[in-house]
């Protein structure tokens, strides 16, 4: 079979090792005296399912995307205009929200789809600074001061309060599984195929009669949809959102998580967000000038680990 | 001949000052294999561009099975029956040998927006795909990935996926590029074998492989079309002997 489709022996346990270390942080850090950790961790997740959005259309896809944090950013902001004019109802909020994105998605992806390789990093780059630029300009919404969110989403169960942090913790969690859970579902379907087929060979997926734009173009959505609800998360754990968390340097990070755990593989993503937020949490630590042992570790993992950390972690078993 | 499968009117196409069809007029019938020749830039390949949509002619049109089909896209006239190989090896080389027809046949079940099934254990797929496999001489090599495939291998493999799209008609753009005098021979055979069901267009610079399997030739010549006839009336056409066949090559 195709390298790294099957969750099979090495990959699927590290799978279930990364989602059983989240699902026992708050407790596990807590207990080891640094229950700082569990806020890292939610931040780790919600990023995770942004970089395995981006995962769809780059490592699957071959559409290479440097304008993908637009829509952590549009996601956010939804949430945040949303509450601003007293709209705090989740089941109002969150379609909305999801709806935002696939439309923007849409639009970006009908215009950026029709160029290839660096037009298409150039399109989409662009294309996200416009909406950059445009939650910079929008005072009534804190321009670049950004937007403090008073009061999260509202589900109205008395019981599922996101206000609660154990609460808003598992919903991270539950909406990372999810995500992992339909990306598997999705790469492994006709749908994927074609995606993966057309970054492989696209002339050759057009001449046996797939018209390949279309389903590229779906991919682009969903992958949008996917990092727009990352963005709702966001949005609701940090309380806040700002136009800093969809200027081009996200995007190149989420670029980065990508390629540092795994292109194209399913766990990727999550082990690139991870080892990511978490070496620059701990250099932060040893020293104030943390980039300059930071950026020459990415230089070299991009070097020597063609596969990122899973590659690196599974050689012999992913063959990709 | 009305009843042409496949006919060209007058198609023109150029890239600036070069013209590489100047009113090609063309016509296959049901069952023969249409061999298409001429010497290095004569346009054979921009012809089968032209046919299988990769390109849109500037004039003239393309007619298919009895319908218009020279503004369709690429995807939609291999719906139409109008299937492809290219002169470059072109599979998907990441792929199985087997994912790689499957993914041919999976074209042709409808649309693919199917989101949620695996489709690499459908036995709707995987079945046809065996069988396509069998037939160009495959059979054991499909769980090895395309990219790993010796070239003679590669080009039978693309043969599969021409036939998995379902077509009437083969537009075979120098299926022995690149091949061995031994692989020559087993495609010549392929082909043979498969002339009792496809209609064919091939372009080919092996002349043994013209000779062996063309029912008719066209002689093609920057851009225009200097002869078409029986191989032996090519053979011996004065026109056709000083333009390539008597001047370039010694065969």
């Amino acid at each position: 079979m195709i390298a790294g489709i099957n969750m099979k022996s090495a990959t699927s346990w590290m799978t279930l090792g990364v989602l059983v270390m989240f699902a026992v942080m708050p407790f596990l850090a807590p207990a080891l005296g640094e229950p700082f950790y569990v806020k890292v961790f939610a931040r780790v997740m919600i990023w995770s399912i942004a970089a395995i959005s981006l995962n769809l259309i780059m490592g699957y896809g071959g559409m290479i995307s440097f304008g993908h944090a637009v829509f952590l950013g549009i996601g956010g902001y939804s949430i945040g205009i949303a509450s601003t004019h007293g709209l705090d109802n989740a089941w109002i909020q969150w379609p909305l929200a999801i709806g935002v994105c696939a439309v923007v998605g849409l639009i970006f992806g009908f215009i950026s789809l029709r160029t290839r390789g660096v037009y298409f990093i150039m399109i989409t780059l662009a294309l996200a600074q416009m909406i950059f630029f445009l939650s910079v300009s929008a005072e009534q919404y804190g321009s670049d001061d950004g937007l403090n969110i008073w009061q999260r989403s509202e589900f109205g169960v008395a019981w599922f309060d996101l206000e609660n942090a154990l609460t808003m913790y598992y919903v991270i969690f539950a909406f990372l599984v999810a995500a992992l859970f339909a990306m598997w579902r999705i790469v492994n379907s006709r749908f994927g195929l074609v995606v993966r087929g057309s970054r492989s060979n696209d002339l050759r997926m057009q001449a046996v009669g797939f018209p390949t734009y279309r389903y590229r173009l779906t991919a682009f959505v969903i992958a949008g949809v996917m990092c727009g609800i990352a963005g709702i998360l966001q949005a609701n754990f940090e309380k806040f959102v700002s136009p800093d968390m969809m200027n081009w340097p996200v995007s190149g990070e989420l670029i980065f998580m990508v390629v540092l755990g795994g292109m194209g593989t399913l766990i990727g993503p999550v082990v690139g967000a991870l080892v990511f937020l978490l070496l620059s949490e701990i250099l932060k630590d040893i020293t104030e000038h943390w980039h300059i042992i930071f950026g020459p570790f990415l230089v070299l993992v991009v070097l020597f680990a063609r596969g990122g950390v899973v590659g690196l972690l599974t050689t012999g078993v992913s063959r990709e | 001949m009305s009843d042409a499968l496949l006919s060209t009117v007058s198609l023109r196409k150029s890239f600036g000052g070069v013209v590489a069809a100047d009113g090609v007029s063309l016509e296959v019938v049901p069952g023969e294999i249409h061999a298409v020749i001429g010497p290095n830039g004569a346009g054979k390949t921009t012809l089968v561009n032209l046919l299988s949509g990769l390109l849109t002619p500037d004039a003239g049109d393309i007619v298919f099975d009895g319908r218009p089909v020279g503004r369709l896209s690429a995807a939609a006239r291999v719906k139409r029956g109008l299937a492809r190989s290219f002169q470059i090896t072109s599979v998907l080389r990441e792929f199985t040998a087997a994912d790689n027809v499957a993914l041919a046949i999976q074209a042709r079940q409808g649309h693919s927006f199917k989101f949620w099934k695996p489709a690499l254990e459908d036995l709707a797929l995987r079945q046809p795909a065996a069988t396509i496999l069998a037939q160009v001489g495959l059979a054991d090599r499909a769980d090895i990935v395309a990219g790993n495939l010796a070239h003679g291998e590669q080009r039978q493999l693309e043969i599969a996926m021409v036939l998995a799209t379902g077509p009437k008609m083969l537009l075979l753009d120098e299926p022995m590029a690149g091949m061995g005098i031994e692989e020559s021979q087993r495609m010549v055979e392929l082909l043979q074998d498969l002339k009792s069901q496809y209609t064919m267009l091939l372009i080919e610079h092996d002349m043994d492989a013209v000779f062996a399997l063309a029912d008719r030739i066209t002689v093609l010549v920057y851009g225009r079309e200097i002869a078409t006839g029986a191989p032996a009336d090519i053979r011996a056409n004065a026109e056709v002997r000083d333009a390539y066949l008597g001047a370039s090559e010694t065969d």
